[in-house]
């Protein structure tokens, strides 16, 4: 399991290529993170944003290609039970947040965030609630411990998703446009958050469409456009100096504003 | 012959003791339409065809022929294959059986409705298909189904009265033996038949009951 061969990043997505059918969505991404990097991913709308993201936690699995966590191949080849189980097993290191929240209508706050580490870590009722106290003071939200969802604003939600994929300890997280689907006077309490995260120094991929987050938080900005890398860089030279014209064409669109 | 209820009164013990067979078979029958409805909806959707396929007979039959049959098969029928079931136990199973199957439709089309993000939340924590269907997508379907299921239940507290046929002291065998003792089947029909609509009341306040309940975490 552990690949002794090369020197590894400690996320590494080789030769990704991903098609539905004729259409080839990803075409031969490579991409290394370093422990405790934060890359944003940019592009426009169907670039494969969202389908590279989800390809690191096998939500939508890659055609060809190697996806790498410290080490340990995530898409490997397996007979199915042993693929769901290697699956069930490494997903438990990789936190994923969606634009749409994903929280559990059916059980409160508290509910979200110990579910999982009660069910895969075993951890005992009274453990699994000081994770959850612990991670929803991290976000600001510990008196909302025992409503529901359906109670809760927009970014709150997001703020119960990020500390619910917290509680598993994920070695990296995810974020897909976690504040795309919110009213703009409510992005930034979720910015503060995933800021606030990058300062402890977590691991992160962010897909968004915020130019000013990304250049504020990220150190890697990565453009993607119709399944490829056009262009990566830090965002000093990403943002004011990018040197292909996809990439400038689409930031003329998007700093503007 | 005019009305005369002064008779009713008389026959007081014996109807509330059938209500109260009546009360016991629809909880008895509720219960395991429930569980059966769940059970059922998940071999539909999720269950190796071995399995899928005597269901889907089975579920066939339960909605194909009536209920009535259904019941004298499995009291009198079973009696040949040398099962011998007492009749409370032979009606609770019918009727349990009969609106399990009908659970099953309801709990099948509302497992299909809960959001894809649903799977994708619990996936991504690491939960397992089987973990994601029982803590996350039965719950919610359950939940979603409440509403339409009860109606299956004041069916089936109306039906439960079918299990006379088979010998079930309940409502409304009851109410014909009190007739056939003073020939007054206005009165008694009647009288049964309110028995009927208090228990019916009493079962919709414990739906309303569980629907403002569950209206929060939806
Ligand atoms: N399940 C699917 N079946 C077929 N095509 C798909 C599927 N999922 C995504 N696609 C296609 O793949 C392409 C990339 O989609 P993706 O969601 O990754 O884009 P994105 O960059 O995240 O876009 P957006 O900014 O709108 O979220 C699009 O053309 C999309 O239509
Ligand atoms: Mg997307």
């Amino acid at each position: 399991m552990l690949d002794h061969t090369a020197a590894q990043a400690f996320v590494t997505i080789k030769n990704a290529a991903k098609s539905y059918g004729t259409l080839e969505v990803l075409k031969n991404i490579n991409l290394s993170v370093e422990r405790g990097q934060i890359v944003a991913i940019i592009g426009p709308s169907g670039s494969g944003k969202s389908t590279l993201l989800r390809a690191i936690n096998e939500l939508d699995p890659l055609t060809s290609g190697e996806v790498w966590l410290e080490g340990v191949q995530i898409n490997r080849k397996l007979p199915p039970r042993q693929y769901e189980a290697h699956v069930n097993q490494v997903r438990q290191d990789i936190g994923m947040v969606f634009q749409h929240f994903n929280l559990f209508p059916h059980l409160t706050v508290r509910g979200n965030i110990t579910l999982a580490p009660r069910m895969l870590k075993g951890l005992s009722e009274a453990q699994a609630n000081a994770l959850a106290v612990e991670q929803l003071a991290k976000v600001g939200l510990s008196d909302k411990i025992d409503e529901y969802p359906s109670r809760l604003s927009g970014g709150q939600k997001q703020r119960v998703a990020i500390a619910r994929a917290l509680a598993m300890k994920p070695k990296v997280m995810l974020f897909d446009e976690a504040t795309s689907a919110l009213d703009p006077e409510l992005v930034e309490e979720v910015n503060l958050v995933m800021k606030q995260l990058a300062e402890e120094h977590m691991t992160m991929i962010i897909v968004t469409h915020e130019m000013d987050f990304a250049a504020s938080v990220c150190d890697r900005v990565l453009f993607m456009d119709q399944g490829v890398v056009v262009e990566e860089g830090p965002p000093s030279v990403m943002f004011q100096n990018p040197t292909q014209e996809r990439t400038r064409n689409f930031l003329r669109k998007h700093l503007s504003r | 012959m005019g009305l005369d209820f002064s008779v009713v009164p008389g026959f007081f013990g014996s109807l509330l003791t059938g209500a109260g067979w009546t009360i016991a078979i629809t909880v008895c029958a509720g219960i395991l339409s429930f569980f059966g409805g769940i059970v059922f909806a998940v071999i539909a959707l999720y269950g190796h065809w071995a399995l899928r396929l005597p269901v889907r007979v089975f579920a066939f039959l339960f909605m194909g022929t009536p209920l009535l049959l259904q019941l004298f098969l499995i009291y009198f029928g079973l009696i040949q294959v040398g099962i011998d079931l007492p009749a409370f136990a032979a009606g609770v199973i019918g009727l349990g059986l009969h609106f399990a199957v009908y659970n099953s439709e309801l709990i099948q089309a509302s497992i299909l409705a809960v959001d894809q993000g649903q799977y994708e939340g619990a996936r991504t924590l690491g939960l397992s298909r089987g973990q994601t269907l029982r803590r996350i997508v039965i719950p919610q379907a359950v939940r979603a189904v409440i509403p339409p299921m009860g109606n299956n239940m004041i069916a089936l507290l109306k039906d439960s009265a079918l299990v006379s046929v088979i010998g079930v002291m309940e409502l409304t065998l009851a109410a014909q033996q009190a007739i056939s003792r003073t020939y007054r089947p206005f009165e008694f029909y009647l009288a049964a038949a309110f028995c009927y609509y208090i228990i019916n009341l009493a079962l919709e306040a414990v739906l309303r009951h569980l629907e403002r309940r569950i209206a929060a975490s939806r």
